[in-house]
């Protein structure tokens, strides 16, 4: 079982929470051009790290907040969590 | 090759079983091969042995850090079927359930083939309408399905829930009665020993650790055995590709999530089928030990370590028991994971790449072992003619920018939004 401390509500059981990916993934500029490529990258690559990732999650069965989590993808540790509109 | 049969074994038995040869060898690697397959679970072996058999290539190695058998070809619920509605799909596994019929004989080891026949259930009229229509779409594909109702799936698996009281009531369901089990490991040393034994080296213990490219063409590997020259690599590394292909600066359309399975304490013929739960993800089959093997969803963030978590455990068990109440008496006797190479739309990726040499086979989600053999057999063609067969064309790399997904379930990494 995972705990997550969410920043508005304190630590909770995963139970409470959904998976939003990796958080590191920049969503381009709507006013500026944009290549194909740079879409592609965005909707479906990733970096898939090993180790320590960015990640969102939602407190869906709580105050319904995104927030980010640094979290380890091989111990499942968690080092940091934060507002989303915070750095980790 | 000593071939194994009733004699060899009467044979062996005067000596005690002392005197077997091994299976496969276990040597050093060479200074230089045709081909090196990075990875040595099912998939690796499956293509080195289809490269020997059927491209007369033989200098080969296949380099595992692990050891053979110890990754995902071991850790699955051995469930093989070709019950896909899309024709890239459809057609690419009927061809291994084709190879997996005459398997246990090429190989000459057995694999368990038990062709007990697959149940998807269905909850719902409307999900009745769309397994009908899958179930057209494969026979249209040459592949055999069947239409159950209630009644004939109550024969057949008496003690699921046939209440009406059932949160989930059954419907009916569609069946593909060529799909079912093998034995994983089996799988794993049967092809391992017969691609030793035509000159493939199958070194384990050994970690790719970088890889020499010169002017956009493979010149080889570096590993923790010593570098190893060669023109041509194959990648077959399931959950590890992202790690090995940034060390090619390549970013790829996959994420690593582990996914669990599990079995109960062993009893006595229960469950004649592999049968899945309609209204959520869960499947299930009896081995012939007689433990129930159980598996559902991924544990739903990216995950590197081979060890899941206990809600999503309790949830994939909880549609278990809503589906077969009386599996709720059992007591758990193993659980475990293994990590899923997740492609973001669910089907898998068997293509060339922008570096000369370099074949990537990966994003096999949850089903890789029923595709171990055309997996291997369409990846060795890949890499002997450097270009895809007609069966695994449609699986490129780049079909994500062109618009070409195979979005056979529409979920990819994302399943609980699918």
């Amino acid at each position: 079982m995972l705990e997550i401390k969410c920043p508005y509500c304190g630590k909770r059981s995963q139970n409470e929470f959904s998976y939003g990916g990796d958080a590191s993934v920049k969503r381009p500029k709507l006013e500026a051009e944009i290549s194909d490529k740079e879409w592609n990258d965005f909707v479906y690559f990733r970096k898939n790290v090993r180790g320590k990732h960015q990640e969102l999650w939602h407190h869906v069965a709580g105050c319904r907040q995104w927030f980010k989590v640094l979290r380890s993808t091989y111990t499942h540790e968690i080092y940091k969590t934060s507002k989303i509109e915070e750095e980790l | 090759m000593q071939k194994y049969s009733i004699f060899s074994l009467i044979k062996n038995a005067f000596t005690n079983h002392q005197n077997w040869e091994v299976a496969w060898k276990d040597p050093q690697p060479k200074k230089e091969y045709d081909v090196v397959i990075v990875g040595g679970g099912g998939h690796g072996l499956a293509t080195a042995y289809y490269l020997a058999k059927e491209h007369k290539i033989t200098n080969i190695a296949i380099l595992e850090k692990g050891w053979i058998g110890g990754g995902n070809v071991g850790r699955n619920t051995t469930i093989l079927r070709s019950n896909y509605m899309w024709d890239a799909n459809g057609l690419f596994y009927e061809y291994g359930m084709k190879l997996w019929e005459n398997l246990s004989q090429e190989l000459n080891y057995n694999v368990m083939y038990s062709p007990r026949g697959i149940i998807n259930l269905a909850h719902s009229d409307a999900q009745l309408n769309v397994y009908a229509r899958r179930g057209n779409s494969m026979r249209l594909n040459g592949i055999d399905a069947v239409m159950l109702s209630r009644d004939e799936i109550k024969k057949m698996i008496p003690f699921a829930d046939f209440s009406f009281t059932a949160r989930f009531p059954i419907f009916g369901g569609l069946m593909q009665p060529r799909g079912g089990t093998a034995r994983h490991d089996a799988v794993a040393w049967g092809y391992a020993r017969q691609a030793d034994s035509m000159g493939v080296d199958i070194i384990q213990h050994c970690e790719v650790t970088g890889f020499e490219v010169k002017n956009g063409k493979v010149q080889g590997v570096q590993t923790s055995k010593g570098n190893i020259k060669t023109k041509k690599i194959g990648l077959c590394v399931a959950g590890s590709t992202s790690l090995l292909a940034e060390k090619l600066n390549m970013k790829l359309p996959i994420e690593s999530h582990v996914l669990q399975a599990c079995v109960s304490e062993p009893v006595k013929p229960f469950l004649d089928h592999v049968v899945t739960f309609g209204a959520g993800h869960f499947y299930c089959s009896q081995s012939d030990k007689g433990e129930m093997v159980m598996g559902g969803d991924l544990d739903g963030y990216n995950s590197y370590a081979q060890r899941g978590n206990l809600p999503t455990l309790q949830h994939v068990l909880s549609e278990g028991v809503a589906m077969f109440p009386n599996l709720s008496r059992l007591k758990m006797l193993r659980t475990w994971g293994g990590i899923m190479d997740m492609s973001m739309d669910g089907s898998p990726i068997i293509d060339k790449t922008h570096i000369e040499g370099l074949y990537l086979n990966c994003g096999w989600c949850y089903g890789g072992f029923k595709a171990t053999p055309v997996s291997g057999w369409t990846f060795a063609y890949t890499i002997a003619q450097d270009r895809p067969h007609e069966l695994n064309e449609k699986f490129k790399l780049n079909r994500f920018s062109t618009g070409h997904l195979i979005d056979e379930k529409g979920v990819g990494t994302k399943t609980w939004i699918g």
